[in-house]
């Protein structure tokens, strides 16, 4: 599999990363050499092995089914570029 | 309990302009899973509360925050996949779906693509009866459900050139639960959320409030010529199949069908145009009666999934998953089935079980008490009058306690069955104690017959060319039998009544 101009191109946007257009070529090569060293693990033989999600043994925490967080609307908002009447206002968007 | 046999219903067939063409339709339910808290924060699910109230950080998508699961999540989504008769996956895991939008801070959505808790399961889609009285239903496969979060919500009409965005619903859980294309036109695809969202109330995992928007469908719809779905089904290779199309987020019954009738009719026009069909996200639109293109989604559709580095797998034992099957409430079908073995019809038990609270009042009052009268009661003057009022059965005046002891005093024929109606109107305006109100108005029924037959002799003296004419014609008898009640204020025992009527006309 290779990653041409174009394909880098796309990933950028989906990320909404801004890549200048001149640097859409290294960038693709990146790319290609990551998923080069991909292909060369996938030699390794791994039948039968269970994929290994965490270094130490652990079981997913939990949490019980309790409100414990929230009220803090203030918070939420502080960093907003734009907030009004408790809400995030942002450009129009509507489909 | 009672098995049930059912025929299945035919599918929806559209005449188009040069053909038939059949229905194929397939649901991605999303239902809101009841909780207190949300699916990774310990932020409130609660409806209505003030704009972004009820968010964590981690539901804001702050740096640094990190997922913990709500344990109660998950033992509701295996509540529903044992309630939907589904395999319960003991090793599932998350996994992000990446996309930009203001109502979704993280920047994805933590869901479960490649090991979803809940695998394959079933719902019986009930039908109304064929043309013989036979009840039709739909056997509905599940393909699964995974856990996943629900993203905020913005409102467009508050200000003319922003969106507002309030985080409250961000990060509380969705249970999606994806069928089969099995569903076989407009009013099967309703009756699937119908039934749905009966069981998940049932189960007590979803509040099922679509006004509110905690049950949402995707609806999946292609159409195909005659004989194409049968071979699919046989080999379950979708190629038989038309192109489909997926009309995003519906709440409403009513939309439901006639997007689905709308989108169908569409795609036939292109076909027999000679056209065909671009696989594509739609919306429905109410006012216009129409569905078109979310061109803007078209893009989002490159997920880029993969497995959340935040959360480990989720491995839940045996054990727990046993514990929640014993626990687990009477479902719809069972109860159904019970109402009938105790005599009641497909109709009355159907009636009584659609929602849960009816079915709890309805069992209140016929516990110990004959199940028949009690469907009676409660279908016919119950339901009429909460309906005429415009009351929910959860704040019916008139208790189920109140109302069985209506019954009580119908059953030992102490009250007529006139007089009863009257009682249950005093009862329901006034409250107070059937017993009781009975004794205290006077209103027990004569059965007497000695207080009958005299109020009958001296109707019979009074109105001599009354009695020729019934004697001729037996039909007539009826109208003594009314003036005996009116002169016994309608408290003479109307069985009691016809009997001594029927004696003396004779004689």
């Amino acid at each position: 599999m290779s990653i041409d101009t174009e394909t880098a191109r796309r990933v950028a946007k989906l990320a909404r990363i801004a890549v200048e257009e001149d640097r859409l070529p290294a960038l693709a090569e990146e790319f290609n050499a990551i998923l080069g060293f991909i292909e060369q693990l996938q030699e390794v033989d791994v039948e039968g092995v269970e994929p290994m999600v965490s270094v130490t043994p652990m079981r997913l925490p939990r949490r019980e089914d309790a409100v414990t967080d929230g009220n803090q609307q203030d918070k939420v908002l502080s960093n907003a570029p734009d907030a009004r009447e408790g809400f995030f206002a942002v450009p129009k968007v509507v489909e | 309990m009672l098995d049930i046999t059912y025929t299945t219903p035919k599918p929806k067939v559209i005449q188009g302009a040069q053909s038939e063409w059949e229905l194929v339709i397939g649901m991605e339910v999303h239902a809101q899973v009841a909780t207190q808290a949300k699916l990774f924060s310990g932020a409130s699910t609660q409806f209505g509360a003030e704009p972004n109230a009820n968010v964590a950080f981690v539901d804001a998508g702050m740096p640094g925050m990190l997922p913990v699961i709500n344990e109660e999540c998950v033992a509701q989504a295996v509540r529903t996949g044992l309630g939907l008769k589904a395999e319960i996956n003991l090793h599932s895991a998350f996994d992000r779906k990446n996309y930009f939008y203001p109502d979704l801070p993280q920047g994805y959505q933590i869901s479960q693509l490649y090991h979803p808790i809940v695998g394959e399961g079933e719902v019986l889609v009930e039908m109304g009866a064929d043309t013989s009285g036979q009840p039709m239903a739909r056997t509905v496969r599940i393909e699964r459900i995974h856990l996943e979060q629900d993203a905020g919500k913005s409102i467009h009409d508050m200000d003319p050139h922003m969106s507002f965005v309030d985080l409250n619903r961000t990060g509380v859980a969705l249970m999606e639960i994806v069928s089969r294309p099995d569903i076989r036109g407009p009013e099967e695809a309703a009756a699937y959320v119908v039934k749905l969202r009966q069981i998940l109330r049932y189960l007590g995992t979803c509040d099922g409030n679509m006004q509110n928007g905690n049950l949402r469908a995707d609806v999946n719809v292609s159409v195909c010529r005659p004989g194409q779905y049968e071979k699919y089904q046989e080999t379950q290779d979708f190629s038989h199949l038309g192109t489909r199309c997926e009309i995003k987020n519906m709440n409403s019954m009513r939309f439901i069908q006639m997007a689905i009738d709308y989108e169908a009719r569409r795609q036939i026009a292109i076909l027999e145009d000679g056209g065909s069909i671009d696989q594509e996200t739609r919306l429905y639109d109410p006012d216009k009666n129409e569905t078109r293109s979310m061109r803007s989604k078209e893009e989002a559709h490159d997920y880029r999934y993969f497995p959340c580095p935040d959360l480990l797998p989720l491995e839940i034992e045996q054990g727990w998953v046993d514990d929640i099957a014993e626990n687990l409430p009477e479902l719809p079908d069972a109860l159904k089935g019970r109402l009938m073995a105790l005599g009641l019809t497909d109709y009355d038990a159907s009636v009584l079980t659609a929602e849960k609270e009816n079915a709890d009042y309805f069992l209140a009052v016929a516990d110990g008490r004959d199940a028949k009268l009690a469907a009676n009661w409660v279908i016919n003057e119950l339901f009429g009058r909460l309906k005429t009022d415009d009351h929910a059965i959860t704040d019916s005046p008139i208790s189920a306690q109140q109302l069985g002891g209506i019954i009580d005093l119908i059953k030992a024929d102490t009250i007529s069955g006139k007089i009863a109606k009257e009682l249950f109107e005093i009862v329901y305006t006034e409250g107070g104690t059937p017993a009781e109100i009975v004794e205290a108005r006077g209103m027990k029924q004569v059965t007497d017959t000695g207080a009958i037959e005299a109020a009958l002799d001296e109707i019979i003296a009074a109105n001599p060319a009354q009695v020729e004419k019934a004697k001729e014609n037996p039909k007539l008898a009826g109208w003594f039998v009314g003036q005996v009640m009116k002169a016994t204020g309608g408290k003479a025992n109307p069985k009691a009544v016809n009997q001594l009527v029927a004696q003396k006309l004779k004689g």
